[in-house]
């Protein structure tokens, strides 16, 4: 059986290498919109499922699913995000760490690890689509969204490391597939084992998605922005080429390169929005007004408040991926005793993320004056009456490079180095996540390991031919379907965490867990 | 009075001769060697997902590698030459570990040795010996 499905997915892969080229040398672009409309049509039931409305509104089931998973976090752990930050900081700057862990995985790094698998497209392309369909105000739901959000990621990350696996030979791992099956267990419930392979399959389809399709057209999308249209599988084909060799042949040194280059270009991508924000400071004032004024009344966009309220919260999940339970696989290597400080740490990553950096993107965007207003202050919406109109018609990642093109001319450039590497390192790390997922259905084993990094890089080809319509929608849909999955289990799982809580805080308050030096 | 004599040791040809002039110093006085070894690492590097699961069983390779690099060879020879003596591996900062070790086992000193780095290298790179003179809490011996 799985020798079967590992010559298939060998043969589909020789398929789409060797047919590829001399195919789209006659018709180039008709490969791109074939892959394009296969895609569309064998994903769009999935999409439909997930995105579905309440009956009788435009309001979809899964924004609600997250917002109110976000909220009851954030009340049964009393705003822990804003009463723990301190000690969130404390943690990662190694104040509680045991010296003679030295040379373990530091909080510091599982910290780093887990961002650099979100902090990627989503807070660069994400945003400007959020920005272009939802207007200005989208970007306050978003903070709020990713202020909630730290509650959520602060629930599964504890769990992660709580219940991970330290196998014989030295391996650390874990994540909600494994927390869902022991805690399940632990506390008497059924439906443990059920609830991780659902999850398990979304979190294939999530990385083979959002943290693979998307991230390889959104790249495609950059570079072809400056160097001219070409068609999508090239980039596809080199990206793949270069994914394969990290996660197949081992060739560490390139993710290295990736892993010490990409805080770097976060860093930045941070700081040039500040100058360009700097630059315009007389309208911060005004930006911010817009940010408030669409909050509340859509200020003539697409779907009005709810409209900027839905994208808001969608791009904001996308981005930081709190309930979405791929940071607790990154987060469970990490050396300590107390699986509860890891959960305090995470916490400080959807803040990273979201409320930073995506704002900085959102503010860049409104700032430069992208969006094109009518006279009576209210947005004009495209031809197609979908989104708002922007100054070049751009949308995605086009967005976000016009906006700081347009204060820094060269920037664009940068961006499109920074845009690749992010691509880049958020498929590395979800290839990982993906393999975790894998390995838990199918069981480790050489073999089985490489079905799936094999199917992994022929999705990059995928991703890069595609439209970017069908594919971030599917990349969505993908991500959600794991929210849905661990939000039921965080909420069974809570009171674990609770107690791990409580115990914590009372022996920090005692003194009996003090700092080091 | 028998003191305690840290020397950071990783096996180059100038950590010896550093070796040889703690020995002499030790012997005269009856002193301890501490033959400290460090594993240069940073909490604050990045890894990749597959590298932190892996982290924890990397460290225990590394350990066991340079334990039984150390153990078999110089360790030996101390033994052999009647010098008491002691061994630690740590990971971090070569001078800041050197330093620790030395309050840790109430050292009278520590003995390093230098490779004569350029001085633009040390610049760039910072050299062990310009951090120990800074932070050591104890005398410091460099040995040429």
């Amino acid at each position: 059986m799985n020798r079967n499905v590992f010559s298939a997915a060998l043969a589909a892969a020789g398929l789409a290498l060797m047919s590829a080229p001399a195919f789209a040398q006659e018709q180039a672009v008709s490969l791109d919109e074939k892959v394009n409309q296969i895609f569309a049509s064998s994903t769009g039931w999935f999409v439909n499922l997930i995105f579905s409305n309440f009956p009788g509104t435009t309001f979809p089931w899964i924004v609600a699913w997250l917002v109110i998973g976000a909220t009851v976090f954030t009340l049964y752990f009393g705003f822990i995000q804003f009463r723990a930050v301190g000690h969130s900081i404390a943690l990662v700057k190694g104040d509680y760490s045991d010296p003679n862990d030295a040379g373990e995985v530091s909080h510091f790094q599982a910290l780093a690890t887990a961002l650099s698998g979100t902090v990627g497209l989503g807070n660069i392309a994400g945003v400007a689509v959020a920005v272009s369909i939802g207007g200005p105000g989208a970007t306050f739901w978003m903070i709020l969204a990713g202020l909630m959000g730290m509650a959520s990621k602060f629930t599964e990350c504890t769990l992660g490391v709580k219940y991970r696996n330290e196998y014989p030979d030295g391996r650390v791992s874990g994540g909600p597939m494994y927390y869902l099956t022991k805690g399940f267990a632990e506390r008497g419930l059924p439906g443990g084992r059920i609830l991780a392979v659902m999850f398990s399959i979304f979190c294939i389809l999530g990385a083979l998605g959002g943290g693979n399709m998307f991230q390889a057209n959104q790249a495609h999308q950059q570079i072809s922005g400056i160097v001219g249209a070409y068609p999508g599988w090239i980039t596809g084909v080199i990206f793949a080429g270069v994914v394969f060799a990290v996660i197949v042949g081992g060739l560490k040194s390139i993710a290295k390169v990736t892993e010490k280059v990409v805080p770097f270009m976060g860093i930045l991508y941070v700081g040039t929005a500040l100058i360009i924000i700097a630059m315009n400071a007389d309208q911060i004032g005004w930006a911010f007004g817009q940010i408030f004024e669409g909050a509340f009344t859509g200020l003539g966009v697409a779907g009005g408040m709810v409209g900027a309220l839905i994208q808001g919260f969608k791009r904001a999940a996308f981005s930081n991926e709190a309930g979405v339970g791929s940071a607790a696989i990154a987060h469970s290597a990490v050396r300590t005793k107390e699986p509860i400080t890891e959960g305090f740490v995470s916490l400080l990553e959807p803040f990273i993320d979201t409320v930073v950096v995506c704002t900085m993107t959102a503010l860049v965007i409104i700032i430069t004056g992208q969006l094109v207003a009518g006279p009576d202050g209210t947005y004009l919406l495209n031809e197609a009456g979908t989104a708002v109109q922007t100054i070049g018609g751009t949308s995605g990642v086009g967005l976000t490079s016009a906006a700081f093109g347009s204060a820094i001319s060269w920037f664009p450039y940068v961006l499109a180095i920074a845009v690749v590497l992010f691509a880049f390192s958020t498929m590395i790390s979800w290839s990982y996540y993906g393999l975790k997922a894998w390995t838990y259905l199918f069981g480790e084993g050489e073999t089985k390991e490489l079905v799936f990094k094999v199917i992994f890089c022929i999705f990059v080809v995928i991703g890069a031919a595609a439209n970017l319509g069908p594919v971030i929608d599917f990349s969505d849909a993908a991500i959600f379907a794991m929210a849905v999955v661990n939000i039921i289990g965080l909420y069974f799982l809570m009171p674990i965490v609770k107690r791990e809580l409580s115990s914590y805080m009372s022996r920090l308050k005692s003194g009996e867990i003090k700092k080091f030096t | 009075m028998s003191g305690k004599f840290v020397v950071g040791y990783d096996g180059s040809v100038s950590a010896r001769r550093a070796l040889e002039f703690a020995v002499d110093r030790a012997r005269a006085q009856g002193g301890t060697i501490v033959l400290t070894h460090v594993l240069e690492w940073s909490p604050y590097s990045f890894l990749t997902p597959q590298e932190l699961e892996e982290r924890h069983a990397r460290r225990k390779e590394e350990m066991t590698r340079a334990e039984k690099a150390i153990m078999t060879t110089v360790k030996a020879e101390l033994d052999e030459a009647g010098i008491p003596n002691e061994v630690a591996i740590r990971y971090g900062n070569t001078a800041e570990i050197l330093g620790r070790v030395a309050k840790e086992h109430n050292a009278v000193q520590i003995v390093i040795g230098r490779d004569g780095q350029s001085a633009l290298g040390a610049r760039v790179f910072g050299s062990v010996a310009g951090a120990l003179v800074q932070t050591a809490p104890v005398p410091c011996t460099i040995v040429p």
